[in-house]
């Protein structure tokens, strides 16, 4: 208790803890593989070679990371009004239909440049519609957002299964998908980007949402740190007492708020409906959403350390997956637990060393 | 008075030295409090009187120096130890588990064993016990909730007693007492000198220290800067002592002069969140020129009259009516855009967003104002220069509109509070508890802006649980309690006559 209130320097607070946090997720990870009776540095190595040891490597750890920035962002524009978007995940699930629809119907008549807009606004749209009852619910009925997120993202999945089965399936086919969209509804790869850096995309399914994705990470910061709806939802997450003395509208806020933050998380379906896969499939978020929430509390709710987050949990998933195919005794599941490491410790044990630090600070820090 | 001089002192501080980073917050304090006396310790905020305290508690640990309790060297490494060396300690805020009984709380720590009832039986004794020794009753089994702040604070003493404190820190023990609660107080505290306790007082209210002290230390800037017997002191030497220079502590200020009347309120009634009836059918009016000030013990629904007032609760009935406009159930940016100006009671759950930089703050209520930012966008560098002419013109101290607002004093906190609503110019000034928790220094600035605001022709509505302040700023004063106003009196009105009146006692 004696140690919480003193200022540390950005610098410890934002690059040192995190950091910190991580190299002991690893350490404890490192421990794991050696109990399993692999090596820790080889596994670390093949981890990181997958990851980024080639273009194809760097292409699918980004393509991830674009899924965690959308959703990352999502969850942290709710957490600057106090809200705590758990549905993240039904939004991005039901935004993807938004944009397949957009796709669908224009894919025979433009070329991918004219779809785009439309795939982006129709999947926040729906992704914003589909945060709109929970956000009402919380606003004028004060029913709590955690669970009635949750609750719909469970009947969005419901709800998108009945959707693929029943009205988008294409006629004669057993696959619970639409038809795949021509390439006027589709988003182009990335593969002259990596080309920049010498290296070959192959078949990464890196493509242009995540250069969506970074635009939206100057939009959120903007809105946040620099408007004045931005101020309001602050003022609201931070102190709600002080918001109602400031005339700040409760239920407007937090309603305008969760669209928002439905429309990211909707956004995310463009990176693997219209970039990846060309054609909207059953369960194609695959727990981004979720994954969006250890994101955003690493990235302190900040677009730019959502980024670098959404870069490591990238890094995580595609070297992961390599490193399972290297190392059979690695299961998926180990995978799981090395993430899982990295989320406790960098999401709930944040201010772990925190007392430490703030020791060591005020003994040898600024005399 | 004087204690005996051949006993060992009960609390020596020898020496001891404590840094925050750059912030130095006790250098090289010595203090020697005598066996069974009062001792009061005076300062403004930030002089360091809690750190000392907090170090002597355990709380801290001191950079260098020594601690000794009763002539022994101790090391005090947590509150565990403070208490196992007889320290006990009254918080400001208390410490209880407001749904617990009075027993239960005493006991809570000290239950003796994985079952309770032969702890409880044992408290119940021991209980008994202290009532009779100290005149300290209070019901074992009420439960705290229900009982009046100053019986909450009686139970925080029987806590420290029951596990055995010779030595009492009270922090700022009267902030939330009447006047008849106080002197209650300070009796049980005389008794318990008496009986051989020692006493430590924390306290900015000179008054008390004068009341009720053998010696007092007052500290500066983290420094000792002096100790006196009580008895060859006075409260200007004290003041001036504490601030450094000399201070007005009577507010100096003409005749009012009301013209219209800009606040009306009507047969006002407001319930809280649990529906029980807080202001029950009040109607008065304030006029511009006057300063109009509610007296009454905390919780007798000047809160909920202050927050219907200013648009933060909705009233069940009755109507307000600005410029004789109705504007009953107004949100707070409607009546602002009126020309309401707040100064909430609590500024850190109300008017200030903590984790905010300064200048944030600085335009809270007021951000959707043009002057800050055409359309939608903020314009960061008028919010940053707006900020910096009201450092400037009302000496917010560090000068400097990008730190974090909890990185403020607490006088510093509300003068950005107060700046930010007088420099708007309202035509009616709503103000709360105005210099809770400031320093002297800062409540002489806060008072002359709010006369001075009453001078311009602005209407002030001020409530406050401080009778003082009550007296000096207003032109009238209305007694609040249970809800209803009880009776309007003139400022030279004695404070025995405002303290029955609070106590529901006289009309």
């Amino acid at each position: 208790m004696s140690t919480a209130s003193v200022p540390l320097p950005n610098w410890i607070t934002y690059g040192l803890m995190p950091f910190l946090n991580l190299v002991v997720a690893f350490l404890i990870s490192g421990v794991v593989v050696w109990f399993i009776g692999e090596s820790p540095l080889d596994a670390v190595t093949l981890l990181l070679q997958g990851a980024l040891g080639n273009g194809e490597g760097i292409g699918f750890t980004l393509y991830y990371a674009t899924n965690f920035i959308f959703t990352g962002l999502s969850v942290a524009v709710a957490y600057h009004a106090g809200l705590f978007n758990i549905g993240s995940e039904g939004q991005a699930y039901v935004g993807g239909l938004g944009a397949a629809l957009a796709s669908l119907a224009l894919d025979h008549y433009v070329p991918w440049y004219v779809t785009m807009p439309f795939a982006v606004v129709g999947a926040a749209i729906f992704g914003a519609a589909w945060a709109l009852i929970p956000a009402w619910l919380q606003a004028k009925r004060g029913s709590h957002i955690v669970i009635t997120t949750i609750m719909f993202n469970f009947i969005g999945a419901a709800m998108m299964v009945y959707l693929l089965v029943h009205v988008l399936i294409v006629p004669g086919k057993m696959a619970p998908e639409t038809r795949v969209f021509l390439e006027g509804g589709q988003l182009p790869k990335l593969d002259w980007l990596i080309a920049m850096f010498g290296g070959k995309l192959g078949p990464a399914p890196f493509n242009a949402s995540f250069l969506i994705a970074l635009f939206m990470c100057v939009v959120v910061w903007v809105l946040i740190w620099r408007t004045k709806l931005g101020y309001e939802i602050r003022t609201l997450g931070a102190n709600p007492t002080a918001a109602v003395y400031a005339g700040i509208p409760y239920v407007k806020t937090v309603i305008i708020t969760m669209l928002i933050s439905g429309g990211l998380a909707g956004m995310m379906a463009l990176n693997p409906v219209l970039g990846a896969s060309a054609r909207l499939q059953v369960e194609f978020v695959g727990g981004a959403g979720f994954v969006g929430i250890a994101v955003s509390l690493m990235g302190r709710s900040h677009p730019l350390g959502i980024v670098l987050a959404a870069i490591l949990f990238g890094v995580l998933y595609q070297g992961g997956d390599a490193l399972s195919f290297d190392m059979p005794k690695i299961t998926r599941d180990m995978i799981v637990v090395i993430q899982g490491l990295v989320i406790l410790f960098a999401g709930a044990l944040e201010y772990l060393f925190r007392p430490t630090i703030v020791r060591v600070w005020q003994r040898f820090g600024k005399a | 008075m004087s204690p005996t001089p051949t006993a060992a002192p009960a609390i020596e501080l020898i020496g001891i030295d404590k840094k925050f980073g750059a912030v130095h917050a006790n250098k090289n304090i010595n203090l020697t409090v005598a066996k069974g006396s009062i001792h009061g310790i005076i300062g403004e905020n930030g002089a360091g009187k809690s750190t000392l305290m907090s170090i002597l508690y355990g709380f801290y640990h001191a950079d260098a120096g020594s601690i000794r309790i009763n002539g022994k060297d101790t090391v005090i490494h947590d509150s565990q130890a403070a208490i196992s060396a007889g320290i006990g300690m009254v918080h400001q805020h208390f410490m209880l588990v407001e749904n617990f009984s009075v027993l239960e709380n005493v006991i809570l720590g000290v239950e003796g064993g994985a079952l309770l009832g032969r702890g409880v039986s044992e408290a119940r004794t021991a209980l008994k016990r202290l009532e009779a020794d100290y005149g300290l009753e209070v019901d074992p089994d009420a439960i705290i909730e229900e009982l009046p702040v100053g019986l909450q604070q009686r139970v925080e003493i029987l806590k420290a007693l029951y596990r055995g404190a010779e030595i009492l820190i009270l922090d700022e023990p009267t902030g939330v007492l009447t006047p008849a609660e106080a002197d209650h107080l300070f009796k049980i505290l005389g008794v318990l000198r008496d009986q051989g306790k020692t006493i430590v007082l924390i306290t900015h209210k000179l008054r008390e220290i004068m009341a009720i002290t053998d010696t007092v230390s007052v500290m500066r800037r983290g420094e000792m800067v002096a100790t006196r017997n009580t008895s060859e002191t006075t409260v200007e030497e004290l003041a001036e002592l504490m601030v450094g220079r000399r201070v007005l502590l009577r507010v100096e200020k003409g005749p009012a002069a009301p013209s219209d009347v800009v606040l009306s309120v009507r047969n006002l009634t407001v319930k809280d969140g649990r529906g029980v009836t807080m202001v029950d059918n009040v109607s008065f009016d304030v006029r511009a020129g006057e300063v109009v000030g509610i007296a009454g013990v905390a919780g007798n629904g000047q809160s909920e009259l202050l927050e219907a007032i200013t648009g933060i609760r909705k009233p069940a009935s009755g109507e307000i009516l600005m410029h004789g406009q109705p504007v009953t159930g107004f949100d707070s940016a409607r009546l602002r855009a009126l020309g309401l100006g707040h100064i909430p009671e609590d500024r850190h759950h109300m008017g200030l967003v903590l984790g905010f930089e300064e200048n944030e703050n600085s335009i809270l209520g007021y951000h959707r104002d043009p002057r800050y930012g055409r359309g939608m966008l903020l314009d960061l560098d008028a919010c940053r220069d707006d900020a910096k002419a009201k450092i400037e013109k009302y000496d917010i101290r560090p000068p400097n509109c990008r730190l974090k607002t909890a990185n403020f004093s607490g006088g510093n906190q509300q003068k950005i509070v107060v700046a930010r609503e007088i420099e708007r110019d309202p035509s009616l000034l709503v103000v709360g508890q105005p210099t809770r928790g400031v320093d002297i220094g800062a409540i002489e600035f806060i008072h002359r802006r709010l006369i001075a605001m009453r001078d311009a022709g602005k209407a002030v509505l001020l409530v406050s649980v401080e009778l003082d302040e009550i007296r000096s700023l207003s032109d009238r004063i209305l007694v609040m309690f249970a809800g209803r106003v009880v009776g309007e009196k003139t400022p030279d009105t004695g404070e025995q006559t405002l303290g029955l009146m609070m106590a529901g006692i006289a009309a």
